[in-house]
């Protein structure tokens, strides 16, 4: 594996701050070991040629239709909310982002 | 067990259309028997009132003959498919309380057409596994050998389980990269991966959206092409689902194969590829030799670089789809001080460690300065796979493979990821590529384990696997029923 592409300590508490997922510190060394064998094994794909190729993200071979830019629901305040762990009115509650 | 377990589909609908029993005594028998198997901890929900009251109705439109395509067929359904008012968690603790207000399109197409909904099963979390052993409220166990406690396969290990301990008349499941077929093999049912855009995901809790599939998993092929054509069609809801009209995939059964050309893989039979496998493999050319098909061997040198780049575009995909459970708006939430530390805690305790290992990988293959040498690569690789399918069905109508390199193992008897992981490597390309993918069970190993082989094909050409898969299952004419339950 190439050594820059393997996740230590830090890399993992900056990916896991991307993620918004926190980690049990205790099995940290677990996860990163389990982490790098992953990344040993995807590195494989270094051995292909893909010069030249576009990457494909869609099989479909169809572009993406458009529709018409009209309200296909709407007001289905409750069933939205119905799910919440905690709300008010017809709002999310979250906990305090602003002083 | 009473004679009405064990009929297939086809015979089901003959025998209500003749009223030689009812809806609600079907309903009736089946219930019974998620009871009798409950040990194998199949269903996470049953739903035997609502059942039940639906059975009436449909016996009702038995008496009025205004009986539908699917009339009073009892299904079992993977919880990865919203159901209404019925709990749906994806085998997760994040879900564990999760009661959708509305219903997949794929399944609102089954009830439209009278299929009556039995309860939600288990399967890996977030369909992250090939063993059912991520799932939050424990695994499913084999019905084969169920003594031993052995490994459904996953991730649709519980809608495997149930059609094979008769516990369900048929399923449904979702296949990302074997999810639907590798169960299916290890539980002697036929299971089908349809082409991508086949049927609508919506509704259906996303994992990697450029690769889910949802697709029945049945006794007999023709069961799949009754089930499959329920299940298909246009959506407007999934703007990657086809318009191209469903056929009618019964017309399928019983046709011959004669001159059709079926290519054999060679990178699909490498070492780790059990031999009693390859031997059900080369007994079903010489059936299909026997009918009439040209069997060939062709090669697919890419084919082993299918799971790193599944590995990569699935977690990438996945980290992405998963970030909606945030504990906001529905799901499990962890009280915390600051919004940020909740979406953490919230995650932290939601998820499964399959499932937060997938998440790091993806956001570590999407991040700056790792994007090119991963997610990019992997997609260019990912065309080139594409490619390497397409250039094979210009010489060949199918591919033939085993499904899996082994049978069932037991439970727990899986320590290392990769290992783990190599229970689909000849799932995956096929997944990458969105062609469809039949698995058929053709026998028993020396354990008493079902062996399934896998038939490919042109996009769009589920006809062809059926008319395949009919002759395959002819050939091997064997009870696929588990014993001892």
């Amino acid at each position: 594996m190439n050594e820059k592409n393997k996740i230590d300590l830090l890399s993992l508490e900056k990916l896991s701050k991307l993620a918004r997922l926190d980690f049990n510190k205790k099995s940290a060394e677990k996860l990163i070991e389990d982490l790098n064998q992953i990344i040993g094994f995807i590195d494989q794909l270094n051995e292909v040629n893909t010069e030249k190729i576009e990457p494909l993200s869609s099989v479909t071979g169809h572009k993406l239709p458009l529709r018409k830019d009209i309200v296909t629901d709407g007001k289905i305040n409750k069933e939205v909310l119905e799910n919440a762990p905690e709300k008010t009115s017809d709002y999310f509650v979250v906990p305090k982002v602003i002083e | 067990m009473t004679d009405l377990l064990k009929f297939n589909i086809l015979e089901i609908l003959r025998g209500l259309s003749n009223r030689d029993f009812s809806t609600t005594e079907l309903v009736e028998t089946y219930l019974q028997q998620i009871n009798k198997t409950k040990k194998l901890n199949m269903y996470l929900e049953i739903s035997s009132e609502r059942a039940l009251k639906i059975a009436k109705e449909s016996d009702c439109n038995y008496k009025n003959k205004s009986n539908r395509f699917l009339e009073g067929v009892p299904i079992g359904v993977k919880d990865m498919f919203c159901t209404k008012n019925i709990k749906t968690t994806a085998s997760s603790k994040i879900l564990d309380n999760f009661i959708p207000t509305y219903e997949s399109t794929v399944t609102n197409n089954l009830w439209k057409e009278g299929a009556i909904q039995l309860g939600k099963l288990s399967c890996d979390e977030f369909a992250m596994g090939s063993s059912n052993e991520t799932a939050f409220k424990g695994n499913v166990i084999n019905p084969w050998n169920w003594e031993d406690k052995r490994s459904p396969g996953g991730s649709s290990g519980g809608s495997a389980a149930a059609v094979a301990a008769k516990a369900a008349l048929s399923s449904i499941g979702t296949d990302t990269g074997g999810s639907i077929r590798q169960p299916a093999a290890f539980c002697g049912v036929v299971g089908l991966k349809p082409t991508y855009g086949r049927c609508s995901r919506w509704g259906i809790i996303a994992f990697a959206s450029s690769l889910d599939q949802a697709g029945p998993l049945t006794r007999t092929v023709s069961d799949a092409a009754i089930m499959l054509k329920a299940m298909a069609g246009h959506d407007p809801k999934d703007s990657t689902s086809s318009t191209k009209e469903v056929p009618n995939y019964e017309d399928f059964i019983g046709k011959s194969i004669k001159g059709l050309k079926i290519g054999i893989p060679e990178e699909y039979e490498g070492s780790g590829v059990s031999e009693e496998i390859i031997k059900s493999k080369e007994k079903v050319v010489e059936f299909l030799e026997k009918n009439g098909a040209e069997v060939i061997k062709v090669s697919l040198p890419l084919t082993k670089y299918a799971l790193p780049v599944y590995y990569i575009v699935a977690p990438a995909e996945a980290s992405s789809n998963l970030s909606r459970y945030d504990g906001v708006r529905y799901g499990l939430r962890k009280e915390c001080n600051s919004l940020d530390e909740m979406y953490e805690k919230t995650r932290d305790l939601g998820f499964g460690d399959e499932v937060k290992r997938r998440i790091i990988i993806g956001t570590y293959v999407l991040s700056s300065g790792y994007y090119d040498a991963y997610y990019l690569k992997a997609q260019k690789v990912r065309r080139l796979i594409k490619n390497e399918f397409d250039a094979v069905f210009k010489k060949v109508d199918f591919l033939l493979t085993p499904t899996t390199p082994s049978t069932s193992f037991k439970l727990g008897s899986t320590q290392d990821l990769l290992t783990m992981y190599l229970n689909d490597v000849f799932t995956v390309p096929a997944s990458l590529a969105g062609i469809p993918g039949i698995s058929i069970p053709v026998g028993l190993d020396n354990q008493g384990l079902p062996i399934g082989v896998q038939i490919l094909a042109r996009p769009f050409d589920e006809g062809g696997l059926f008319k395949i898969g009919n002759v395959i299952e002819d050939c091997v004419n064997f009870d696929f029923t588990p014993q001892g339950l």
